[in-house]
C-alpha cells in the first residue's frame, strides 16, 4: 500500500502537526519508502493468531479508588508556557 | 587488589570497594569524574551537567559513610539518560519541544538509584524521544563516539538512542549510566562503544517518570564498563511500582552473588536465522568465537530456529511509531514544553508549536503511526503487526524449550560515520536487526564487548534470556567476558 499527496496532508492534520506544502512530497516519498518495506508483514499467514496485548503475562494490580495526589496547582503550571491563576492560557476557543 | 592511578578508570565495583574501604572519598571520586566530564565537551555526551549536585551528593555520601551508613551505591557518580526526569533539572529527551521543561517530580527509576547512594553527574545526550541508532537526531546536536578507527581522525556515531549514556561509559565520564531501549537502545550503542548494556525483561524497571516513546517496548537498563558492573546497578534501578501497572512484582535477585557461577552445562541457543545477508565476515567470526568461548567454559551449543526473525524489524516499525503518535499527543504548546510565537488560533497553536518542536525523524513516526492507526488501516497494520508479534514470543517460547539462553551478534557491523546512514531511513533502522526481536518479545538482552574489528572498532556479542531470568543473562555475559578479555581503550583525543 502506498500514501498520496492527500493521505499525507490528511494524516498531518490528524497528527496536528502543520506540514508546509513543500514537504508533503518528500515526506509522501519517505512513507512510501517504509511503507514499501512494511509490505512483506502480508505474506504470513495469521489466521487464528490472537494479537499481543500483554508482553509479559500477568494480572492486573487492583488497589483502593482513593484520591493518591494532587492539590499543587503550582508545580502542574509551573512549566506551562503561559499561565495565569493556576490556568493554562490558550487562544480563543469559543467565539 | 591493585587500583589504577586515576579514579576515572575504576570499574563501578572497584570504585564501591574504594569507597566503602575509605580509600577514596566519594568527594574526591566525584571531582575526577567532573573534571573528566569537562575535559570531554567536544563528545557532547551531555546536555547538562550538574556538578553542584554532584558535591553535594558526595559530600553526603561521604558523611553516611563517616557513620558507617553506605548504602550499596554509596557515593559512586553515575550521569543519567536525559529521557528519566529528575527533579529541578532540566530533562529534554534530546528534543526541542522540552528544551525547557524542569520536573517537578523523580522518575522511580533515579529514585532507586539515590535511595542507594549514587551521585549525579548530570544528564547525557541522547536521540530525540530516544528515536534514532546514532544519536545524530538530537535537538542538542550529535554524540560523537569516543572511538576512532585507526590512523583516521574521521568522527564516528556512538550509536543510539542511548549514544550519550554509552559515550559517557566508554570515555570514562562516570561509573555507569542509565540507559532505554525500544528496538535496541542500550545494546547497540553499548556494542559500538566497547561498553556493556542490558535491556532487562519487560516489567522489571518501572517506566514512571520516564519520558515515554512505545509503552509496550520502552524498558530502562544500565551501560557500564563490565559485567559485573550492570548486574549491581540494574539491581538498584530495577523495582515494583504502584506507579507503573505493568511494572512486575518478582523479587530482584542479587545478580553479582551468581555472577560468577559459570555456563557449565547450560544450552546456549545459536539461532540460524540471525546469519544475514550483507554482514560483515568480522560479525559472523566473533559470533563463532563467542560460542566456541562458551563452549570451552562448558556450555553445550544447541542449533535453534525463529523463523519469524525476518519480520521483526517491519513488526517494530508499525507498533512503536503507533504507541509513539499516541504518547506524543500529549505535547500541545500548553501545559508544557514549546509554544509557537503568532498564532491565529488554537489548532494553528497545536499544528505550529508540534511543527516547531518535534525533528524530522520524529514528526515522520508520529506520521506513520497516526496512518497506521486511522479508520481502515488498523486492521492491515497495527492488528497484523500485533499478531506477528504473537509468532515471534512463541518463536522464543519454543527455542526456550531446548535452550537456556540464546547467544547472537548484537549489531550488523561497528560504528559508522557521521551521516553515513542518515540519508535512507530503512537503512538505518538495519542497524537494531540483531536487538528489537527481545523488545518485541519483552525478554532481557545484554550486550558485552568481543573484540576489534580489523580497523580497531569494538563489535558486542548478544545474550537473550527467558523473561526475569538476568542472573542467566549475567552468567553468559560475564563468561563471553573472560572469554573475549577485551581490554582496549579508545585514546583520549578528547581532552584538549
Amino acid at each position: 500500500m502506498s500514501v498520496d499527496k492527500d493521505t499525507v496532508r490528511r494524516i498531518a492534520k490528524l497528527a496536528r502537526i502543520a506540514l508546509e506544502e513543500e514537504r508533503v512530497e518528500p515526506m509522501m516519498n519517505e512513507l512510501n519508502q517504509i511503507f514499501a518495506w512494511v509490505e512483506q508483514l502480508g505474506e504470513v499467514d495469521v489466521a487464528g493468531v490472537p494479537p499481543m496485548t500483554s508482553v509479559v503475562e500477568q494480572r492486573l494490580r487492583m488497589r483502593e479508588d482513593e484520591v493518591t495526589a494532587g492539590g499543587d496547582a503550582d508545580a502542574v503550571t509551573a512549566n506551562a508556557p503561559l499561565s495565569e491563576d493556576h490556568f493554562f492560557v490558550v487562544p480563543k476557543v469559543v467565539e | 587488589m591493585s587500583l589504577p592511578a586515576d579514579p576515572t578508570l575504576f570499574t563501578l565495583a572497584d570504585a564501591r570497594d574504594a569507597v566503602t574501604s575509605k580509600r577514596i572519598s566519594s568527594k574526591e571520586l566525584t571531582k575526577a569524574y567532573i573534571k573528566a566530564v569537562e575535559a570531554a565537551r567536544p563528545l557532547n555526551a551531555f546536555i547538562t551537567e550538574t556538578p553542584e549536585r554532584a558535591l553535594a551528593m558526595a559530600e553526603a555520601s561521604d558523611a553516611r559513610l563517616a557513620k558507617d551508613e553506605a548504602r550499596p551505591l554509596e557515593g559512586l557518580p553515575l550521569a543519567i539518560k536525559d529521557l528519566f526526569c529528575t527533579k529541578g533539572v532540566r530533562t529534554t529527551a534530546g528534543s526541542r519541544i522540552l528544551s525547557n521543561f524542569v520536573p517537578p517530580y523523580e522518575s522511580t527509576v533515579t529514585q532507586n538509584l539515590w535511595d542507594a547512594g549514587a551521585v549525579m553527574l548530570g544528564k547525557l545526550n541522547m536521540d530525540e524521544f530516544a528515536m534514532g541508532s546514532s544519536n545524530e537526531t538530537s535537538y542538542f546536536k550529535p554524540v560523537i563516539n569516543p572511538w576512532r578507527a585507526k590512523n583516521s581522525n574521521q568522527a564516528l556515531v556512538p550509536g543510539g538512542s542511548s549514544g550519550g549514556s554509552a559515550a559517557a561509559v566508554s570515555g570514562f565520564l562516570c561509573l555507569g549510566a542509565t540507559a532505554t531501549d525500544t528496538g535496541g537502545s542500550i545494546r547497540q550503542p553499548a556494542a559500538v562503544t566497547g561498553t556493556v548494556g542490558i535491556k532487562p525483561t519487560y516489567g522489571r524497571c518501572s517506566r514512571w517518570g520516564t519520558v515515554a516513546f512505545a509503552s509496550s517496548l520502552d524498558q530502562a537498563g544500565p551501560i557500564t564498563r563490565t559485567v559485573r558492573d550492570a548486574a549491581i546497578m540494574l539491581r538498584h534501578m530495577a523495582s515494583v511500582d504502584p506507579k507503573d501497572s505493568t511494572s512486575v512484582d518478582v523479587a530482584v535477585p542479587d545478580y553479582e552473588a551468581t555472577l560468577e557461577n559459570g555456563v557449565k552445562g547450560m544450552r546456549i541457543g545459536i539461532p540460524k536465522e540471525y546469519r544475514i545477508d550483507g554482514a560483515p565476515p568480522e560479525i559472523e567470526a566473533l559470533w563463532q568465537k563467542g560460542a566456541e568461548w562458551l563452549k570451552a567454559a562448558g556450555a553445550e551449543l544447541v542449533d535453534i530456529s525463529l523463523p519469524h526473525t525476518k519480520y521483526a524489524l517491519p513488526v517494530y516499525y508499525i507498533v512503536a511509531p503507533a504507541e509513539a503518535s499516541s504518547n506524543l499527543a500529549r505535547y500541545d504548546g500548553v501545559r508544557y514544553g514549546h509554544r509557537a510565537a503568532g498564532v491565529k488560533d488554537i489548532v494553528d497553536l497545536y499544528e505550529k508549536s508540534r511543527a516547531e518542536g518535534f525533528g524530522a525523524e520524529v514528526r515522520r513516526r508520529i506520521l506513520i503511526g497516526t496512518y497506521v492507526l486511522s479508520a481502515g488501516y488498523y486492521d492491515a497494520y497495527y492488528s497484523r503487526a500485533q499478531k506477528l508479534r504473537t509468532l515471534i514470543l512463541r518463536d522464543f517460547t519454543e527455542a526456550f524449550a531446548k535452550c537456556d539462553a540464546i547467544l547472537t551478534p548484537a549489531t550488523p557491523g561497528p560504528a559508522f560515520a557521521m551521516g553515513e546512514k542518515s540519508a535512507d531511513p530503512v537503512t538505518m533502522y538495519l542497524n537494531d536487526v540483531f536487538t528489537v526481536t527481545a523488545n518485541l518479545a519483552g525478554l532481557p538482552g545484554i550486550s558485552v564487548p568481543g573484540g576489534l574489528t580489523a580497523d580497531g572498532l569494538p563489535l558486542g556479542l548478544q545474550v537473550i534470556g527467558k523473561a526475569f531470568d538476568e542472573a542467566t543473562v549475567f552468567k553468559v555475559g560475564r563468561s563471553l567476558e573472560q572469554g573475549a578479555n577485551f581490554t582496549a581503550k579508545p585514546a583520549t583525543w578528547w581532552r584538549v
